[in-house]
Formats: C-alpha cells, structure tokens, sequence
C-alpha cells in the first residue's frame, strides 16, 4: 500500500507523536508498504529519506506550553503538493484536531483518512470555540485510532463517535541490550527516575520526598535521575544527608537513555498526570528493569493491573516507599516482574502494533476509494 | 501677645488642614483614575478576544490557525485572575499568525477579510494605548501612596493597592527591542 503520514509537530523537536510516526512509518516499510511523512521542518534540515519537510515550524502558545506548529495557506498548499505526488492509497493523520498540518491534511483531502488520537485534551471548552471548523474537517476521517483510553474518552467527548484502540508501539530491539553506566546499578541498591524535573505531573517531588527513608534503611541505596531541569532545585528537596546519594545525569542521549535503564534496580514513574499512554514506562519495560509506578489509568494498563510491575496511589510518597522498599529488599520478586514485563512489552513491538494499524487501513479503503485532493 | 501665637497657631493648623485634604483627594482622584483606566483596560482586551474570535471562526483562515486562534481568544477571554499569561500568548498567537509570509495577500480580496483585520489591527493598538496609560495611572498612584505624609496619615484609606498590567502587546514580529517607532505597534503581514 502507498501511505502518506502526517506528523503535526516539528521532526527535529523530541517527543512522543514524533517517535510514533518514525517508529509507524518503519515497521510499515518493513512490512513492504511504501510510505511518506510529511512533517514540519526546515528545507534544508537533514531527514530520514521517507520525510518531506512542510516548511519552518512556528513556535506558537498551544495547550498550554510552546509547541512548534506548522499553519497556514502555504503550509497548506505544501500539504496539498505532497498529496498528490504521493498518490496515496490511504492518508494517516495524527493528532488531528492539533493546530497543524494533520489538520490541514484532513481540509484540503478527500478519501480514506485514518487519524490517531494521542493526546488527552483537558480543554474541552477552547476546543469547542473552534468547533464548528474543527469538526468539518474531521468529520472527513473514516478510521479514528486511540493510543490510550484516555485519548479515545476526549475523543469520544468532543467529537463523538468511537475509536478503535491501539496502542504505541516502541522498538522492543533497541532496549534490550545496554551496557549499564559505570558504576551502576552497584551493589547498595539504585533507584531511576526518567523525565522532566521540573515538570511537576512527572511527580519528582514525590519520588524525593520518598527518598529519605528509603535511604535511611538502606546505606547503600541511590538514585538516579535523567532528565532537564534544575539540580539545585532538586537537591535542595532532599535532606543534606543523602543528598550526595542522588545521581543527577541531566538530560541524557538516546543511547544514555537505555543505558540509564539497564543501571537502576528499580524503575520509579511518579507521575501525578497527564500521560496517556506512558511510554517511559514501555522504555523501562522494554529494558527489562522491574517498575513502580503511580496508579494512573495509562500507568495500570500499560502494567496490566499490576502483573508487570507495581502500583501505588498517585501522590501518595509513602506508598512509593513501601513498594520500592519491597522490590529493593526482594530481588526475587524483582526477576519475576521484569520477565512479566518483558513478556508483556512483546505484544506492543511496533512489528505487532503495525499490523493492526494495516488492518485498519484494510477496512476504510474498500469504502473510501483514493486519497484525492480536495480543494 | 499670646493672642497672636494662638492665631499664627490656628492659622497654622488650617493650612495644614487643607494640605492634608488636598492630598488626600489628589490620592482619591489618582484611585480613580487608576480605575477608570482598568476599565478601559478590560474593555479593550475583551474586544481585542472576541475580534479574535470573530477572524478565527470567519472561515476566512486555514482551520489550523482557526483553531490556534480560536483556542488563544478564548482563554484570553476566559481567565479570571491570572489574566497576563493567556493576553500575552494571544498575542503571539496573533503575530504567529499576521507574520506568515504573504498572509495579506493570500486574504486580499475576500469578503469581510479587509474589514475583519483593520478591526484586529485597532483593537490590538487600543489594548497597547490602554494597557500604557493603565501603568501609567498605577505608577503615579504608587508613587504618591508612599510619600511619608499618605503613609503616617493613611491617606489612601482601604483602597487596594494598583498593579502593574505586564503583557507582550507589541505585534512587531521584534517588537519593543527597536528605535522610536517600536512604541507604535503593527500587524506585520
């Protein structure tokens, strides 16, 4: 099949939708389909050869942070050229009610378009002064797909209808293997933290205030923390006493980020909110280290209630506590639940995860016909 | 003798009297003013939001910069408290959006788009206009609220103390950095 991808946020800026569509597009190839993403980005910027650049993102106020967008009747125009020298069997848009290109692939296409939802959109009142517009042009998509329950309820709220559900993949092969960092995990005991630090929903603060007696019990135990933020702010956060047991890497490589994976005991996502479907936590799987994590709805699923790593109430530092302390002290149990989760990880294998997207596919082209351009 | 210190006394105190009330009413008046120019603060940006919001569900744009529009006038207009965060992302949200290449030319020529932009372009300019005299009022009225007299005496009664309105509202792409002309703002396009 030929298929035409579009991706809304800037290729040269990480993040989750961008791993997804380089992640998708890959595994789509391998099965044998021809694919290309469209994508902003500078002409001159240097890109897998299955991206054409929509021209220069725009840092604009988006939900509530910066987000580099691509707008416009010239990004349109950019869309509506990719469109039609791609002739595509199907157009894949994602994050389609985003301000950008997936959007204004859905305007100016006709035919079978299938868009992912990733996002859980908190701000349903500013979506709905857009409205009208937004939904004409969604109204277009004929196979919805949700990474995450979470995604599929916004949708299901905002623009009624269903959405079949299907969840990131992530390329098991790259975390399997790493060497961990020197010195790591050691024989003491290593706690690991991984994202933002200054991002409260990421739930750092809970994690240090944990810490402590975790530490206190235990003379050998660190912790290490990837991610940006401030140092001193996060240190001043821990007693003076062990503050020299936490290990601050800042913001690591791609590479650094497995091997940071393959040098902890146990794996700590705090997070109070706001993910919708935990990657990190797939990372960490994937690496094959033993996982606790607060109980949010993307965190239990991902988790499977528990079978693969443990839970504890969102917020709650002593709940963290008692669950690392008991992973920490029981490396048993710690074996038991890294194979569960390595186990579990398999079935989200972008290999896996790509087939079910071709079947979706497979049902909206007999209806929909070609992907055309519009207007 | 003592008659005339008792009158140089009384002719003392009286004028003292009168000082004093007259400071206190210029206070007063600075109050006023401070609130009389929020007002026209408020009013300016709930017009610059609802223009805005006018452009963006015109279908004069893309839906894209609709929506980016859409989602930007409406929780400028929404916000209670904290309402210089969302004014100045709807601002940038408008230069994003005015500074597209060729953006005035891609809409020359549809219907309401003239109208519909010289409409923006004055609101902005009076959310400029009001937000400067606004300050303006704010720092007089700061200023004469901590002279010693308005503090020993407690000139300024219970009316609240002014702040200061901080937004970006300048639509030069740059704006604010250059010479003479950066204190007039304009949609580039």
């Amino acid at each position: 099949m030929r298929v035409g991808i579009v991706c809304p946020y800037a290729w040269d800026v990480p993040g989750g939708v961008r791993e997804h569509v380089s992640g998708l597009a890959e595994a789509l190839m391998d099965l044998g389909h021809e694919v290309s993403v469209i994508a902003p980005a500078d002409d001159d910027a240097i890109l897998p050869p299955y991206v054409v650049p929509a021209g220069r993102a725009v840092p604009v106020p988006y939900n509530g942070s910066i987000a580099r967008l691509s707008f416009g009747f010239l990004s349109a125009g950019r869309v509506r050229r990719w469109l039609r020298d791609g002739n595509f069997d199907v157009l894949h848009v994602h994050e389609p009610a985003a301000p950008s290109l997936s959007l204004l692939a859905c305007w100016v296409a006709d035919g079978p378009i299938v868009a992912t939802m990733h996002a859980a959109l908190p701000r349903s009142r500013a979506l709905h002064a857009a409205g009208p517009i937004l939904a004409s042009a969604l109204e277009k998509i004929s196979g919805r797909i949700a990474v995450a329950e979470a995604a599929r309820s916004t949708l299901v709220e905002h623009m009624g209808g269903d959405a079949v559900l299907i969840p990131n993949g992530v390329n098991v092969g790259r975390y399997e293997k790493a060497e961990p960092l020197p010195g790591f995990p050691g024989t003491g005991g290593t706690l690991g933290f991984l994202g933002r630090m200054d991002e409260p929903r990421k739930g750092l603060d809970i994690l240090l205030a944990a810490f402590p007696q975790l530490a206190a019990e235990r003379p050998g135990l660190r912790l290490l923390i990837a991610g940006r933020g401030d140092p001193d702010d996060v240190l001043s956060q821990v007693p003076a006493a062990c503050r020299e047991r936490v290990v601050l890497l800042g913001e690591v490589s791609d590479d650094d980020r497995v091997r940071m994976l393959h040098s902890v005991d146990v794996f700590c996502a705090p997070n109070t909110g706001g993910e919708s479907f935990g990657y990190v936590l797939v990372e960490a799987m994937a690496s094959g280290a033993p996982i606790v994590a607060s109980d949010i709805d993307a965190f239990r699923q991902v988790l499977r209630d528990g079978q693969a790593g443990e839970l504890f109430e969102t917020g709650n530092p002593a709940g963290l506590a008692a669950a690392a302390g008991r992973l920490l002290d029981d490396p048993a149990h710690r074996a038991a639940l890294a194979t569960a989760a390595t186990a579990a990880v398999r079935e989200l294998d972008w290999s896996v995860i790509a087939r079910d997207v071709v079947r979706v596919y497979e049902a909206v082209v007999p209806v929909a016909g070609r992907v055309a351009v519009a207007l | 003798m003592t008659g005339v210190i008792v009158l140089v006394v009384i002719a003392v105190l009286a004028v003292l009297g009168v000082y004093i009330s007259w400071r206190a009413g210029r206070l007063d008046r600075l109050h006023a003013r401070v609130d009389a120019a929020r007002f026209a603060l408020d009013a300016a940006l709930v017009r610059r939001s609802s223009i805005a919001l006018e452009l963006a569900s015109s279908r004069l744009l893309d839906p894209a910069t609709s929506v980016l529009l859409a989602g930007a006038a409406h929780d400028a207009r929404s916000a209670q408290d904290a309402r210089e965060m969302p004014e100045s992302d709807l601002t940038r949200a408008l230069r994003a959006v005015f500074s597209q290449p060729d953006f005035r030319m891609l809409l020359a020529g549809r219907e309401g788009a003239e109208e519909l932009l010289a409409e923006l372009e004055s609101a902005s300019h009076q959310v400029f206009l009001a937000r400067k005299f606004y300050n303006d009022a704010v720092a007089a009225t700061v200023i004469a609220r901590q002279r010693w007299l308005a503090i020993v005496l407690h000139l300024a009664g219970r009316a609240p103390k002014p702040e200061f309105f901080e937004i970006d509202d300048s639509l030069v792409a740059n704006g604010g950095l250059g010479g003479p002309t950066a204190d007039i703002p304009h949609l580039t396009g």
